[in-house]
């Protein structure tokens, strides 16, 4: 097909689908965005299930809010700050917000390791920490290992701009999905042989979409992988403080504190989005052991800077030790409580989790669901569970999962009502679908997809879609 | 340092141009009336901070969006959840009616051609990553601002050729020069893109006439490649002749459903007209809709912070402030400008007459030992370390001519500008006296120098008295 004229004029990267967004799981949002739930005017409407947001303390921030007025620069205690943060542009950062964030990743981290706030470099969210990384750390053309089911938008995060590929590590339920030493090295073998040059690992930790921590043991294999092969290591540890059982979440930066480790391997990144429920002020942080990196990291943080007037407030609330304490306290609590509320009401229909204690989601088995164990079949029980059950879940395949079956669901991001409603659906459906499997299984629907490779191309939950409800309830 | 990309161990980041020396100078020793008035006064900032307290009495008149409330109800929890890449409906409504009034509603924007970003650093740099390949290049007349060289080439490997501008005409784009720049490019094995321009100009303080912007288009529109203009500095404009925008000629030829159309792109930024640097809030602005949609989905390493977006559109949508600031706005620009060039006109100083920004482009090239950029090298220094002055030499602008210096007046009191102007003039005193400038001969040079400095300090009738 001849380019037409516009792709010819503009650049590749504009023009390519590595943003992924043009995959098919799009229809799960556009169901949603057509006909949203809502418990009082839309009580048929679909429940949106597959963004991970924590929605749950909002009442503390707030609250906060109220009582600390000088922590705005436009009230009448805080407006004397007004000209000196509005033209605050550094791209080092207030000090104090600094401070106060690397003692909010200490705390989270149960204060068994302290964060050195001229580490810590400013980034457009984790969306641009990531990219940052991968602009310090590789040229385009090499690549990094991923650990499987992984977050969609690692793709466009890591790879888009930068031309840095990312190489799946395929994990499975036959071991809980663990990171095994064994599938990295034939992962990197295989990247050896195909002429690849492998410059690190990046996962998430504690994991989306499994929603589990990393124990002690596969970490310190990992960080003896990366050693040995001399690559780096990018732990993305956004959700380290929604945290809500047992085990304990161990950090990369405990385990370098207590082996053998070349520290210039180590990179962390961090974000406010999802432990403090603030993915609009767009507050990113990258995290390098490595000089070289926080100081080009921090050049390049120009590109994404945080807004002044939101470093001011974070800076003010994050330094309020009694507000954090009680608020890790707190974010915790709420977050098991509504893991609980709905693990357990899906085990009353027979439905189980991969079991996890972390994150904004579980990882929903539904592999008895399938007619066969095919990527194909995934497919069309998701679109029965969008147009049929009304839940806006995420099927595996979109994070890379190897295994069909397994589907991302959220629960902290609506209130206790909404969740008795989806657990209702997913009963409602689960019984239909026990009196069904007794005859053959029909399906009306229309398969609209082609049997394209998954691999590439996928939705992310995690990016707003263009048509966010936020948009249209609330202009 | 093996283990690094390439871009973190080159040097386009450009921080290790004057530019940025200058800056590292003054974090040393900055001048501070009380605590350090000796210090070096900060002149390479270009900061608008003359206006803050039009901003201060808005904020006290209007405290719901301080408290993330809209009609006494929370909105805390919609704006903390709110990162749609297509940015606060209301607060893109704002900035386009607020763009199109400082064009003096000649004009019009649509809020979904608009792309939100982390600046206008990060809108170049988008840009760049939408319209070129690594390794293409982009035509910029010289002097130009510069984080250019960080924000188009840094991470996109995009390069930039430049159109040589003189003061043999008042650093106006020619015909010629755009086709010499072109033709550069090529020899250089380098196809180019497009062209981009700041207007008004950053160093020169100047808007670009009419003549230059329908030159440009027919430029473009014969080479086929893209024209951006950066037009961060449309609210500083002071005086006549007024701010172009280059939509409005476009529209004046009938361009509008045109290719052409399609291919001017406009970036912009409230860090100069607002003087809100440290909030990040930049826009593209561009009539393809597949540039929008490429640029939206890249917005992402880069949005605006919701909290700040609705402090905005709060204060955007209010008519009666945004028509009284910009107005005012404009008056105490042009004061402070005024101030500058009739300041270093006593000192025997010229400037390019200019007409916004926030900034004036001084000729110093009387006071250069000779005609080189050495000799600028070495002026600048003595106005750093001796004069205690930071401004930006030429050169770190690509100027071709030695002898210009960016001197910013905006970010200081005015009490602070007559400091500066008189410690210029001073040394100019001295430094024509002591026959460091080319205008005096190296025949007078050895006289002088056996005199003591306190004789020729005696000549100067107008010579202050000691700061305390």
């Amino acid at each position: 097909m001849a380019l037409n004229k516009n792709q010819q004029l503009l650049s590749k990267i504009a023009t390519n689908d590595r943003h992924g967004e043009n995959s098919p799981y799009f229809d799960g949002w556009k169901a949603y965005d057509k006909n949203p739930y809502h418990p009082i005017d839309n009580r048929e409407g679909v429940i949106q299930m597959g963004l991970a947001e924590n929605q749950l303390c909002f009442d503390l921030i707030q609250k906060w809010i109220r009582g600390n007025p000088k922590a705005s620069i436009c009230t009448a205690e805080g407006v004397h700050e007004f000209k000196n943060i509005a033209i605050f542009q550094d791209y080092h950062g207030f000090k104090e917000f600094r401070q106060a964030v690397a003692n909010f990743m200490g705390k989270a981290r149960g204060g068994r390791v302290t964060f050195d706030p001229d580490r810590i470099v400013m980034s457009g969210g984790a969306t641009g920490a990531n990219e940052t990384v991968m602009f310090c750390l590789a040229n385009p053309g090499d690549a990094f290992l991923v650990p499987s089911p992984c977050y969609p938008a690692f793709d466009r995060d890591c790879g888009w701009r930068t031309g840095v590929q990312l190489i799946p590590v395929n994990c499975d339920s036959s071991n809980n999905f663990l990171i095994t030493k064994a599938a990295l090295e034939a992962a990197y073998e295989r990247a050896q042989q195909d002429n690849i040059n492998v410059k690190g690992l990046i996962l998430a930790n504690p994991s989306n979409p499994l929603g589990t921590v990393l124990d002690r043991d596969t970490l310190r294999s990992l960080v003896s992988f990366i050693n040995e092969k001399k690559i780096h290591l990018v732990s993305d540890e956004i959700y380290a403080a929604s945290v809500f059982s047992t085990p304990s979440f161990v950090s990369v930066s405990e385990i370098i504190e207590e082996m053998e480790c070349d520290r210039d391997l180590i990179h962390i990144v961090y974000s406010l989005s999802k432990d403090m429920g603030l993915p609009g002020f767009r507050i990113g942080i990258v995290y390098s052991y490595n000089d070289a990196v926080v100081n080009c990291g921090r050049k390049m943080s120009s590109f994404g800077l945080v807004s002044s007037q939101t470093q001011h407030l974070l800076a003010s609330m994050l330094s309020d030790d009694e507000f954090v304490d009680n608020f890790l306290k707190e974010n915790s609590e709420r977050l098991a409580k509504r893991h609980s509320l709905f693990t357990k009401g899906l085990e009353k229909v027979g439905i189980t989790c991969l079991k996890s204690n972390a994150g904004l989601f579980v990882w929903m088995d539904l592999r008895r669901l399938l007619k066969e164990q095919t990527l194909e079949s995934e497919m069309t029980l998701w679109r029965v569970i969008i147009n049929e059950v009304k839940l806006n879940v995420s099927p595996g395949s979109s994070f890379h999962c190897s295994e069909p079956g397994w589907f991302r669901v959220c629960f902290a991001n609506m209130d206790d009502v909404t969740v008795e409603v989806a657990l209702e659906r997913i009963r409602v459906f689960v019984e239909k679908q026990q009196v069904k499997s007794k005859r053959k299984f029909q399906s009306n629907l229309k398969l609209s997809f082609t049997s394209r490779r998954y691999d590439e191309s996928v939705m992310s939950p995690h990016m707003m879609s263009p048509r966010s409800p936020l948009v249209r309830a609330r202009t | 340092m093996r283990h690094l990309s390439t871009k973190a161990t080159c040097n386009s980041h450009g921080q290790d141009s004057s530019y940025f020396l200058g800056w590292e100078e003054y974090e040393k020793n900055s001048y501070d009336k009380v605590q350090n008035p000796k210090g070096i006064i900060q002149m390479g900032l270009a900061e608008n901070q003359l206006s803050f307290d039009l901003l201060e009495s808005w904020l006290e008149k209007n405290p719901e969006p301080a408290g993330f409330k809209r009609d006494g109800k929370s909105i805390f929890r919609e704006l903390a959840l709110f990162q749609d890449y297509h940015g606060l409906p209301a607060f893109k409504k704002a900035l386009v009616e607020f763009m199109a009034e400082i064009r003096g509603n000649r004009v019009s924007f649509d809020p979904n051609h608009m792309v939100l970003t982390a600046g206008a650093t990060s809108a170049n740099e988008t840009l760049m990553f939408c319209l070129a390949e690594p390794g293409e290049a982009f035509l910029l007349p010289t002097p130009y601002y510069p984080g250019f060289d960080r924000d188009l080439k840094w991470r996109t490997g995009v390069e930039i050729v430049p159109i040589h501008c003189t003061s043999s005409n008042d650093f106006q784009i020619t015909e010629t020069a755009l086709e010499a720049a072109y033709y550069e490019a090529q020899q250089c094995n380098l196809r180019v893109k497009g062209v981009l321009v700041t207007n008004p100009s950053n160093p020169l303080g100047t808007t670009l006439s009419r003549s230059e912007l329908n030159l440009l288009i027919s430029f473009i529109t014969t080479k086929g490649i893209h024209l951006i203009s950066d037009e961060i500095y449309s609210g500083t404009v002071f005086s006549s002749p007024g701010f172009v925008s280059v939509m409005e000629v476009l529209k004046d030829r009938n361009c509008d459903k045109s290719e052409v159309w399609d291919r001017v792109h406009i970036v912009y930024s409230l860090s100069k007209d607002l003087g809100l640097p440290g909030f990040r809030v930049g826009a593209i602005y561009s009539n393809d809709d597949m540039v929008v949609a490429a640029a939206t989905k890249m917005s992402s390493f880069g949005l605006v912070s919701s909290q700040t977006q609705y402090l905005l559109s709060a204060l955007l949508s209010d008519k009666k402030f945004t028509k009284n600031y910009i107005s005012e706005n404009q008056k105490r620009l042009k004061n402070r400008q005024n101030m500058l060039v009739m300041g270093l006109k006593r000192a025997g100083i010229s400037c390019l007459k200019s007409n916004a920004g926030l900034f004036c482009w001084v000729n110093m090239r009387h006071l250069l030992r000779s005609d080189t950029f050495e000799a600028e090298m070495e002026l600048w220094k003595k106005i750093v370390y001796d004069v205690r002055l930071n401004i930006s030499p030429g050169s770190s602008c690509h100027c071709t001519e030695p002898g210009w210096f960016r001197v910013c007046f905006a970010n200081m009191t005015e009490e602070t500008l007559d400091l500066a102007i008189k410690r210029l003039k001073d040394f100019v005193v001295e430094h024509t006296a002591n026959g460091h400038s080319k205008s005096n001969n190296s025949s007078k040079k050895s006289k002088r120098k056996l005199l003591p400095k306190w004789v020729l300090r005696l000549r100067d009738r107008d010579h202050e008295p000691d700061e305390r």
